[in-house]
């Protein structure tokens, strides 16, 4: 199944500016794949996340999602085969009601109102919120605009799940649901995110990146418990691994 | 003194804190989303219900005192029905009454013409249309806050849209809507932090506000930005798409029927007169 | 300065919403031709934006008493006549809603006292020519404090003309301008310094803000100067026309109205039937200012020495009295029973 994967082939950017946001990135993530994408704050976490639907193009290098490489023109496709979730529920939430919002994605695909109602009861169900559907979004508690975001990509039936800081806001009890929920999802999984814990329990694979380079890319057993390697990242061990 | 209570756009400010606004217009957001009968009728028939009850309290002329008053039937219904608190609405039409009092209160002194109320009680004409202004401030306004207690704001943009309002206007008042709260939010920080800072003083004057609303303004760029990214990520291409059409339930229909009778029967016969008549002809 | 709908009389109310729809419907379709798509996210932020900046209040210097900006040149500068034209009317159509400021009648004068001057007007005559390209602060200081001073006084005095034509005010016009304009003289010079402040500061932290603004906005060269002042131009024609529309349909505009207030009116006649119930309400909805005429009605009353109640003798008047009460008693009957029945 090979149109579920990503591949990024020595992909460099930089800003308009000068910045240098990423410098010759590659990976592949195969089809059914979770991977935690870890790094100090600014080392371009973001930034790749931001490529894998085309908000940004890369400088150099290639971006290869599900056999389509990344273009001006092939954009809107790969935005469909990309759901991102973004770190503030807030700005993603941006209809007026829940409903409306889970509805976006799907009504821009051009379907019907009755196969967009199904969609949209589809994915609220699947994170427990089909009784939020007529709240307006600062109606709903913050674990609960984080369940609402993922819905509203997943209603779109993306193949390949992308987070920034899922967890960053949440409190312990709605952190917890959200990983629970998580590990239910089969889709490819990118999550781009401090909260090593979260990424130990979801993820099976860690690439670290610093000052827009990869440094280290392995299965997360081995990454998350390199204590060298995480303090020369301004990371450290998660805290379920400092206890021992 | 006088120059301090002119203007009503300042004068709010003085009376409610950015708190205090903010919690006000929560407030009123929650209540719209009660679920009665007023709160699920369709926002069509409430917005033509309005609009018609407030051309018919305005059409009277400037004199006229005694026949407005039965129309505070409609807002009274409204409000119990839709179990809105009295208080809450009373506050808000007191709130923003200074304007209107502002300038009605010249009437009084300026037509100064007699008129006999009862034979031997006769008061300037001025103070008739002072009083009758007073009066269609508090049915108008009355009557538009409980339109928005009982039909939620994206209920309304719907029916906006559905009446054909162009699209890029509806979306710009939904976006408005959805992040009016979020700002606000913001806001109320960036103020919190201010305040805690100035001990009382201070911290008000000019310089400190374009500080305040300038770092909001860039805040708010910003969010600006990543919304149209997640907008994108959801294969946004320009068109705001839309869903939930109303259909006109019997309901609605009797309702608006209903209301549009009432306010002719009372806008066209002299009902009060005609019972103040009956009642004295019963006591005479 | 917002408008109140209880000042309006229904001519003025719906000759102002029909204005300020149509400017929503041009500035959506001018705005629907040319639009970068990161703009709709923008103008409804930038919506919030100044609706969440009104609410913090600031102490004006000397006063002692505290104001918040009205933002409609903010806008302009930000996000160009079009667009900042359609975030004004949906600010003041929320605040119309949620905060009552106007009403929902008045809110078609409040779009265009509030919108349409700052936008329309003052952005592409005044700010623009004077701010050039936006390159030197003080420029745009004096280009922000004229125009938000200009806009402010033409929203000023559309309230003072809205409320003299609606005829429910007695203030004569002279006195009226004199309440209005010096106070928002003050209000718009602060303001004005205020909006200059914040396109400045924004100009010192983020100068790409404006300047990425100003480049996705080819619009603001397609207003031209010609367009506006054709535009103002068939406005004042047609409001021409509506004002001596409506003195044709009353040519006894004059003397009805004095009628009104020596009481000469013929009640008897406009109480049976619909068709003169129809021509009381055309009678009762004309907008002819009759402030002036007051003074001779003045003297009129002096001569009838007892003036009644416009057009309604002593005895009706206490009917009216006796009604009206037996009316709100029984509307607070209805209120306090179905809010102890909707309890049980």
């Amino acid at each position: 199944m090979s149109h579920h994967i990503v591949e990024f082939k020595n992909v460099s950017f930089c800003y308009p500016d000068g910045t240098k946001a990423l410098r010759d990135i590659s990976f592949r993530i195969t089809h059914g794949e979770s991977v935690g994408i870890i790094g100090a704050n600014g080392a371009g976490k973001s930034t790749l996340l931001m490529h894998m639907n085309g908000y940004l193009m890369p400088t150099s290098g290639t971006v290869n999602i599900g056999d389509i490489y990344l273009t001006r023109q092939t954009r809107q496709e790969i935005r469909r085969k990309v759901g991102i979730v973004f770190q503030n529920p807030d700005d993603q939430l941006f209809m007026p009601t829940v409903y409306e919002d889970v509805a976006f994605g799907p009504l821009n695909l051009g379907m019907d109102e009755n196969a967009v109602r199904e969609r949209v009861e589809y994915a609220l169900n699947l994170v427990s919120g089909l009784e939020l559907q007529n709240k307006p979004p600062h109606h709903l508690s913050s674990g609960q605009k984080s369940a609402v975001a993922i819905a509203a990509v997943i209603a779109v039936e993306p193949d390949i799940l992308a987070m920034d800081e899922p967890a960053a806001n949440l409190d312990p009890k709605s952190r917890r649901l959200l990983i629970n929920l998580l590990k239910t999802f089969e889709h490819s999984k990118i999550i781009a995110s401090h909260d090593l814990d979260l990424i130990m329990d979801v993820c099976h694979r860690c690439i670290v990146i610093k000052e827009g380079a990869v440094v280290a890319d392995g299965p997360v057993s081995e990454i998350l418990t390199d204590k060298k390697l995480l303090e020369e990242n301004n990371l450290e061990l998660p805290l379920s691994l400092q206890r021992n | 003194m006088i120059f301090k209570h002119l203007s009503k756009r300042m004068l709010p400010d003085e009376i409610m804190t950015f708190d205090e606004k903010y919690y006000n217009i929560g407030f009123i957001d929650q209540l719209s989303y009660k679920d009665t009968f007023v709160h699920r009728l369709d926002p069509r028939a409430k917005l033509i219900a309005t609009l018609l009850f407030l051309f018919t309290v305005i059409s009277f002329s400037k004199y006229e005192l005694t026949a407005l008053l039965p129309f505070f039937l409609y807002p009274a219904l409204l409000m119990t029905i839709g179990e809105i608190p009295f208080m809450f609405i009373f506050k808000k039409i007191v709130l923003v009454s200074p304007f209107a009092v502002f300038i009605g209160i010249f009437n009084p002194f300026l037509d100064s013409g007699q008129v006999s109320i009862f034979q031997g009680l006769t008061i300037s004409a001025g103070w008739l249309s002072f009083f009758s202004i007073m009066i269609k401030f508090t049915l108008t306004v009355s009557t538009a806050l409980l339109l928005i207690a009982t039909t939620s704001f994206p209920n309304v943009c719907h029916s906006l849209r559905q009446w054909g309002l162009p699209s890029l206007f509806v979306s710009q008042l939904s976006f408005l809507y959805r992040y009016i709260f979020v700002l606000m939010e913001e806001a109320m920080r960036i103020i919190r932090a201010r305040n805690m800072r100035s001990y009382g003083k201070r911290g008000k004057g000019i310089r400190i506000f374009v500080r305040i609303v300038g770092i909001l303004f860039v805040r708010t760029v910003e969010r600006a930005e990543r919304i149209y990214f997640a907008m994108l990520s959801r294969g946004f291409q320009g068109d705001m798409p839309s869903l939930k059409r109303f259909h006109i339930k019997t309901g609605d229909v009797i309702f608006v029927v209903s209301v549009a009778v009432f306010l002719y029967v009372f806008r066209f016969y002299p009902a009060t007169q005609i019972l103040g008549r009956y009642v004295q002809g019963v006591f005479s | 300065m917002h408008m109140a709908d209880a000042l309006l009389s229904p001519v003025v109310g719906a000759t102002m919403w029909t204005g300020s729809v149509a400017a929503i419907g041009y500035s959506s379709k001018k705005l629907k031709e040319n639009i970068d798509n990161k703009t709709i996210p923008l103008m409804g932020v930038m919506g919030a934006f100044v609706f969440a900046a009104q609410m913090i209040n600031f102490t004006i210097p000397g006063t002692g008493s505290s104001g918040h900006i009205g933002g409609g040149m903010i806008l302009a500068v930000i996000l160009g006549p079009y667009a900042a034209f359609l975030a004004m009317a949906s600010i003041l159509t929320v605040q119309a809603l949620f905060f009552a400021d106007g009403g929902l009648l008045a809110l078609g004068c409040n779009i265009w006292n509030l919108g349409i001057y700052p936008c329309f007007l003052l952005y592409p005559l005044v700010y623009k020519p004077i701010a050039g390209e936006g390159k030197d602060a003080r420029r745009i200081a004096v280009a922000a404090i004229i125009s938000v001073v200009i806009a402010l006084q033409l929203g000023a005095f559309s309230v003072v003309l809205e409320t003299l034509l609606s005829g429910k005010s007695e203030l004569p016009f002279g006195t009226f301008v004199m309440l209005m304009q010096p106070i928002h003289l003050a209000i718009g010079l602060v303001e004005g310094i205020i909006t200059a402040g914040i396109i400045n500061y924004v100009r010192n932290t983020r100068p790409e803000i404006l300047k990425a603004n100003s480049i996705s906005r080819p619009l603001d060269t397609s207003i031209s100067i010609k367009n506006v002042l054709v535009a103002f131009l068939i406005l004042a024609v047609i409001t021409g026309g509506a004002l001596s529309w409506f003195a044709s349909t009353h040519p006894d505009g004059l003397e009805w109205s004095i009628e009104k207030v020596t009481g000469k009116g013929e009640l008897a006649e406009a109480t049976q039937g619909v068709a003169p119930a129809l021509k009381e309400l055309q009678g009762k909805t004309a907008f002819l200012p009759d402030y002036g005429f007051k003074s001779s009605a003045g003297v009129d009353s002096q001569e009838n020495e007892v003036a009644v109640w416009p057009g309604i003798e002593a005895g009706t008047s206490v009917a009216g009295i006796v009604g009206g009460i037996i009316v709100l008693m029984f509307t607070l009957f209805i209120g306090l029973g179905i809010r102890l029945f909707k309890k049980q």
